[in-house]
């Protein structure tokens, strides 16, 4: 069975989805959503363990040999991307029975988990196939899936959040795939490392530079990359919350690695990075949205929204790695896509749990006066995140900032360090607001007291505490990173 | 339309033959044109024809919304199964070389059911689409 990982790690969920429509009961769709988040993380630790041990494993679909048929390929990359879907998964569905049962109504609580299952399996699609076109389908797939699951959310603006979403969404992959088809008619395959071997003998290219451009835009806008990130905060302010946390953790991070994937994969990053302006760009972007979303997030008054403006600052971590393009830097970007993904994870967890108790589907900060009163283990593990966004050593943010200053140092770009030295005063300061209303006002005579259910609080914490963890001990994350920095450098080719 | 004589004889008429149409489109995907799509397609349109004509009451009645939602989800179901029954039989996803004697008939056989599926679930999600559309704005009992 071993050899059939990287094709179960999808199919898993994929079959769960259609399962649970079958069956039509809460509880077992329940399950059977829980059951396959946790397989999906055995199977990518399996892969990840056999990729750093064994090296790269290649699976032929339909046992069509590549670059014919469609290859599944799991690299260090992939693998560490596996991980953290997984991962995120694994805390969010033991967390959704209690959320769902209280956001989404009772005849469409099913739904909700086969979409989560649908959105899950398309996304550890896109991080294992070595297709292009069979990339498309997987990010079509988890993209109508978080469409629904947007639009399933307890607002009346859920669904036209749902709709801007649904409209950019489906540019982006118009983009996307307008780009993959000019690259295959100048290669004539669509398997990426084969189509890596045969670009730099396209005599025309033109239509190549054309395709990046498309691809670059058309990712942009799955991965919310400023001034591209519009649909983001309405989308999570208004989804439910175990969308939210499972959303932010995940969806933007695996359009990352597409974009990593077809600039250090697909396309030449000595031509990329040394003669087109790609550093610039992304740098100058990637700046942009640390400081600008920073501070959008500090005039907002729904914590929800607060929090998506900071994950489209956040993702300038992540696209400015990209940008400074070395090691230590690619490393940042990379163990940021797990970081930031348990970071805001944790919050969006824990903000659901908060919203249950205030029995409001909108959590504004006035929402949070007194909860270290009220939910002293909510708003201490809120701290916790909020800490790691800031960036505070012994905190997952922390060794992400680490990373990409020693980058920076490295090109000897100082006023980049000043630019994200700059971008965490920001984030402390609306991490303050959240924590001020928290710690230092009154609670209000009507709020309720008392925690949120156990295995919500249970899932919220655990994740708090993986920021914590993932700020000391960084052998998995920040080793794992480097592995696949080291990779992306060497040529994916 | 119900009250129009011609639509209803002609719409009684003409059904069995484009759900038989809609077979031989299925089953004949394999050598020429057509497919499970397709076949799906014109299977649910015969049945958006009736309810069209009789309304979607009578529609609902002949095909109820549960088995729309539970073919639609049967469809996946079996594509993804006879991927995993190349597993079980010893080749790898999807597979179809291992699912006959010998791998051209293993070839008609894997395409003959991953079709079978796909035809499943198009008639299921057009009759679901068409029973959306057309209950909108409606109370629940009226038709």
């Amino acid at each position: 069975m071993l050899e059939h990982l990287a094709a179960l790690i999808v199919v898993v969920p994929l079959v769960a989805a259609p399962l649970i429509v079958l069956v039509r009961s809460r509880r077992f769709a329940w399950i059977a959503t829980t059951a396959a988040s946790y397989l999906s993380l055995l199977f990518s630790v399996q892969l990840f363990w056999r990729v750093a041990t064994l090296g790269p494993v290649s699976y032929a679909i339909g046992s069509w040999a590549p670059p014919w048929g469609i290859e599944y390929r799991v690299d260090a990359l992939s693998s560490f991307v596996l991980v953290a879907v997984s991962l995120t998964a694994s805390f969010v569905a033991p967390y959704a029975q209690r959320s769902i049962a209280r956001e989404v109504a009772r005849d469409r609580q099913y739904l909700m988990y086969a979409m989560y299952c649908l959105c899950l399996s398309g996304l550890l699609g896109i991080a294992i196939t070595g297709d292009a076109f069979n990339l498309f389908v997987f990010l079509e797939i988890s993209s109508l899936a978080s469409y629904v699951l947007v639009a399933l959310g307890p607002r009346r603006q859920s669904l036209m959040a749902a709709y801007q979403y649904m409209l950019m969404g489906t540019v982006g992959a118009t983009f996307y795939v307008i780009g993959v088809g000019l690259l295959y008619l100048m290669t004539g395959t669509l398997n990426l490392a084969d189509m890596a071997q045969r670009l730099p003998g396209v005599p025309d290219v033109r239509p190549v530079l054309v395709a990046l451009a498309f691809i670059t835009v058309g990712i942009g806008l799955k991965l919310a990359l400023f001034p591209l990130h519009q649909w983001l905060p309405n989308a999570y302010a208004y989804a439910p919350s175990m969308a939210t946390a499972f959303l932010a953790a995940t969806a933007t991070k695996v359009s990352v690695y597409v974009l990593l994937r077809f600039y250090f994969g697909v396309f030449d990053p000595a031509r990329l990075f040394e003669h087109l302006p790609t550093r610039e760009v992304f740098v100058a972007l990637s700046l942009a949205a640390m400081v600008a979303a920073s501070l959008v997030a500090v005039f907002e008054q729904d914590v929800k929204r607060l929090f998506a403006y900071s994950s489209v600052a956040q993702i300038g971590y992540i696209t400015l790695g990209i940008g400074v393009d070395n090691q230590a830097s690619l490393t940042g970007s990379i163990v940021h896509l797990l970081n930031h993904g348990v970071t805001k994870g944790a919050i969006f967890l824990l903000l659901g749990g908060v919203a249950l108790r205030a029995g409001a589907a909108a959590v504004r900060l006035e929402t949070l006066a007194g909860l270290g009163r009220r939910m002293p283990l909510t708003a201490l593990g809120l701290a916790l995140a909020g800490l790691s966004l800031v960036g505070v050593p012994g905190t997952a943010g922390f060794i992400t900032k680490w990373y990409l200053v020693v980058g920076a140092l490295e090109r000897g770009w100082w006023w980049v360090v000043a630019a994200i030295l700059a971008s965490s005063l920001i984030a402390l300061a609306y991490v303050w607001r959240v924590l001020e209303a928290a710690y230092l006002r009154p609670p209000a005579a009507s709020a309720a007291r008392g925690e949120a259910p156990a295995p919500m609080l249970a899932a919220g914490m655990a994740m708090t505490a993986l920021c914590v963890y993932f700020g000391f001990e960084t052998s998995f994350s920040a080793g794992g990173a480097a592995d696949a920095a080291a990779l992306l450098l060497r040529g994916l080719r | 339309m119900k009250d129009d004589l011609i639509l209803r004889v002609v719409s009684k008429l003409t059904m069995p033959f484009m759900l038989l149409f809609a077979l031989y489109v299925q089953f004949h995907g394999d050598f020429g044109p057509g497919g499970g799509f397709q076949a799906g397609v014109i299977a649910a349109a015969a049945i958006v024809f009736y309810g069209i004509t009789f309304g979607l009451a009578a529609a609902q009645r002949l095909v109820p919304e549960i088995v729309v939602e539970r073919l639609l989800a049967a469809g996946v179901l079996l594509y993804a199964g006879v991927g995993l029954a190349g597993i079980l039989l010893g080749g790898n996803y999807l597979d179809y070389f291992v699912l006959g004697a010998d791998t051209v008939a293993g070839q008609h056989r894997g395409i003959f059911w991953v079709e079978a599926g796909v035809g499943l679930t198009v008639a299921g999600v057009m009759l679901k689409l068409f029973y959306m559309f057309a209950s909108r704005g409606r109370d629940a009992g009226d038709a």
